[in-house]
């Protein structure tokens, strides 16, 4: 074993959203210090909800995150919902679920292309892939401009959209707008078919390591909106028992929390989410998955990239599904009465599972507000990830593809910070 | 001469501004094409401080760290323009300076608030330098960057947009809500840029793009409370997105008590 002593920081780690850095101090062939630093600055969301009516809490969440909005909405809504005693019917889910599909395939399009690809095809951006590779990079941002198509249908923009409210939506698309829609998400289906494809045939790391996966779990449906919160160790709850199952930590480095399932790391997002819902993929999806040869459940976490590319599969499979039975209804929303109450909304976001409670008083004034975002979660996953892997990787290979290596561990979890990578200021001290 | 260089920055913020290049498709490949893209750490391109033609700045200015990096953009950059809600007004965040809460909110969220260094505001960029040009907006609409980084290129200034949303309701031919719904519209003092989404939506403008030029958000206030709404809730409507952009700061200020409290 070498007996060099290496010190890597990557002050800000790229192709990540958010500001994040890593700090890896390696002595005598063992990994002595590891850390993700999260480092984006508090905005105390949970505090300024609090004194808010609910009608405006949609549009306050949507700003913590501007690739996820609709998921910060969605989850938001399902809450206050919950504690008004509201069921805002089927029309309203089934145009949930589509605006959210929106958003899965405009997420999932950005990170594969724009922020995990060059990775694995060896290049520092998608401005020098596009030039080596441009159809893969051109049927990419074609699927991501589908995505902010489908989101606009409902909500009119793609950042920040506005469509959505308490009780349903502010608009009902008309028939000739879900026409066109369709048609375009029709013609996205080969696009979608040979990127799953692509995908497989990548060659991605063989890592293969034990973890637990945490997703929603829906009787019938891939999980987008609704379901149970399971894992794959035999957790089956509702969503109103996550605080009794999951804690957050504060540690010293960093500003987002880190959540624990019963004192343990966990997975959350495309991976974890497949795992535990490959039966419940639409058929059309699990014949394409089929065909790529790959199965599921996988302990390989680079097969992350493929789960997300399958999930762009299901999006448009779904939203072609529901849009077909489309018909405006009389009104897009139901009418929402306040009452004092608690309630709580689980969504499966892009990177995996959003979790927000709200304590309301009878005016529907928020007097408390808690949030857990998917990357909260998993911060303590990455960070374990992060030690076996560069072990198995090799402590003793140049310190600047293990730098490398470590951002793309990283970087395969889509993580919500902000970034850094290539351009590292790298401290190597050799002892 | 080489090709003109740009960079994007990204200070305490949500990265939804930031999409208007990576949500561009093509012309994200054609602005690359036109530009060299010096810094955009999203992107995968990171020299923080190198010299550049245009510097994007997205976010507000709320650590120690970002006071020091943002001098240091403004140092290397020929111009520097604002993206957005955040960097031009302080954003949402910037609700913190309503009554101090820095302190008290960061105890109340860390179990060890002794490791978070935020300072007790959240700013925008020009309260700690020199901006050459701002874009409003939350977020900002990807044709008016685009459109900015063209026009700057040329060497002609950006054109400022301040008209109200209730100008772009009737090119849209949308019907006013405040008028036919009763809803308490901001568009009369809200700047353009949105394309008066809401309304045609059939929803109240929130002001997400900020004051608009000669904003009268005395009438406004009146008008507001005449539909029914509380102090708190004129307080509420325009202490949100822009809440420390002057003219909507100082008006709700007028109606506001601790923590939008009706008492």
């Amino acid at each position: 074993m070498t007996k060099r002593s290496v010190s890597i920081h990557v002050p800000a780690l790229t192709r990540v959203e958010g500001e994040g850095s890593l700090r890896l101090r390696i002595e005598h062939g063992e990994i002595q210090e590891l850390a993700l630093d999260i480092f984006e600055p508090p905005r105390y969301f949970e505090k300024f909800l609090e004194g808010r009516r609910h009608h405006e809490v949609l549009d306050t969440v949507a700003r913590i995150c501007g690739i996820c909005p609709i998921a910060y909405q969605m989850s938001a809504a399902q809450a206050i919902e919950q504690a008004f005693g509201l069921d805002p019917g089927p029309w309203v889910r089934d145009m949930r679920r589509v605006f959210y599909c929106g958003e899965w395939l405009q997420s999932h399009a950005l990170h594969v292309h724009l922020l995990a690809a060059p990775d694995f095809l060896g290049f520092d951006s998608v401005v020098g892939m596009a030039a080596r590779h441009p159809e893969v990079v051109r049927r990419g941002l074609r699927l991501q401009g589908l995505g902010n198509a489908l989101i606009r249908l409902l909500g009119g923009r793609s950042v920040h959209p506005v469509g959505a409210c308490v009780g349903g939506f502010f608009r009902a698309p008309d028939a000739a707008e879900v026409d066109d829609m369709l048609e375009q998400l029709r013609a996205a289906l080969p696009d979608a078919h040979d990127l799953v494809l692509w995908a497989a045939a990548l060659k991605l790391p063989q890592d293969e390591q034990a973890f637990t996966c945490v997703a929603l779990r829906h009787d019938t449906d891939y999980p987008f909106e609704q379901g149970r919160i399971v894992s794959d160790d035999g957790l089956s709850v509702p969503i109103e028992q996550y605080e009794d199952h999951f804690i957050e930590e504060h540690r010293p480095h960093s500003t987002a929390l880190f959540s624990l399932l019963h004192g343990a790391p966990y997975l959350v997002g495309p991976l974890a989410r497949l795992n535990l819902n490959h039966d419940r993929l639409p058929a059309a999806s699990l014949s394409l998955l089929r065909q790529t040869g790959m199965t599921f459940p996988s302990n390989n976490m680079f097969h992350s990239l493929l789960a997300r590319t399958l999930e762009i599969h299901v999006a448009i499979v779904e939203a072609i599904r529901l849009l077909e039975n489309y018909r405006r209804p009389v009104s897009p929303q139901v009418e929402v009465t306040p009452r004092a109450g608690i309630g709580c909304g689980a969504t499966e976001a892009p990177r995996g599972l959003l979790w927000h409670r709200y304590e309301l008083d009878d005016q529907g004034i928020v007097r408390a507000a808690r949030i857990v975002p998917p990357t909260s979660q998993n911060q303590a996953r990455i960070e374990a990830d992060l030690r076996r892997s560069l072990r198995q990787f090799g402590l003793n290979r140049p310190d600047d593809k293990l730098r490398l290596r470590a951002e793309t561990v990283i970087r395969n979890y889509d993580p919500c910070i902000s970034c850094a990578t290539h351009f590292l200021k790298i401290g190597v001290t050799r002892r | 001469m080489g090709k003109p260089s740009i960079a994007v920055h990204k200070f305490s913020s949500c990265d939804g501004c930031q999409l208007a290049f990576l949500n561009a498709g093509e012309e994200l490949l054609n602005l690359a094409e036109l530009v060299d893209i010096k810094h955009f750490l999203e992107a995968g391109v990171a020299d923080e401080y190198a010299h550049v033609d245009i510097a994007f700045v997205e976010g507000s200015i709320s650590t120690t760290d970002e006071l020091t990096r943002i001098q240091r953009v403004r140092a290397c950059s020929r111009y520097v323009v604002t993206l957005g809600a955040c960097a031009t007004a302080g954003g949402l965040q910037a609700l913190r300076n309503l009554d101090g809460s820095n302190t008290e909110w960061k105890h109340a969220i860390y179990a060890h608030p002794g490791f978070i260094h935020t300072l007790d505001q959240a700013e925008p960029v020009s309260a700690h330098i020199k901006v050459d040009f701002e874009l409003w907006g939350c977020p900002v609409n990807g044709r008016q960057v685009l459109a900015a980084v063209q026009q700057l290129l040329f060497g002609v200034a950006p054109l400022e947009q301040r008209d109200k949303v209730c100008m772009e309701c009737k090119r849209q031919h949308a019907s006013c809500v405040m008028v036919t719904a009763g809803r308490p519209c901001l568009g009369p003092v809200t700047r353009t840029g949105c394309g008066a989404l809401c309304p045609r939506f059939g929803r109240d403008c929130y002001a997400c793009f900020g004051p608009a030029g000669n904003a009268n958000t005395a009438a406004l206030s009146r008008r507001l409370e005449g539909l029914g709404l509380t102090p708190a809730d004129v307080a509420r409507r325009f202490l949100f997105i822009n809440n420390h952009a002057p003219s909507f700061n100082e008006a709700g200020k007028k109606h506001y008590r601790q923590g939008f409290s009706d008492d």
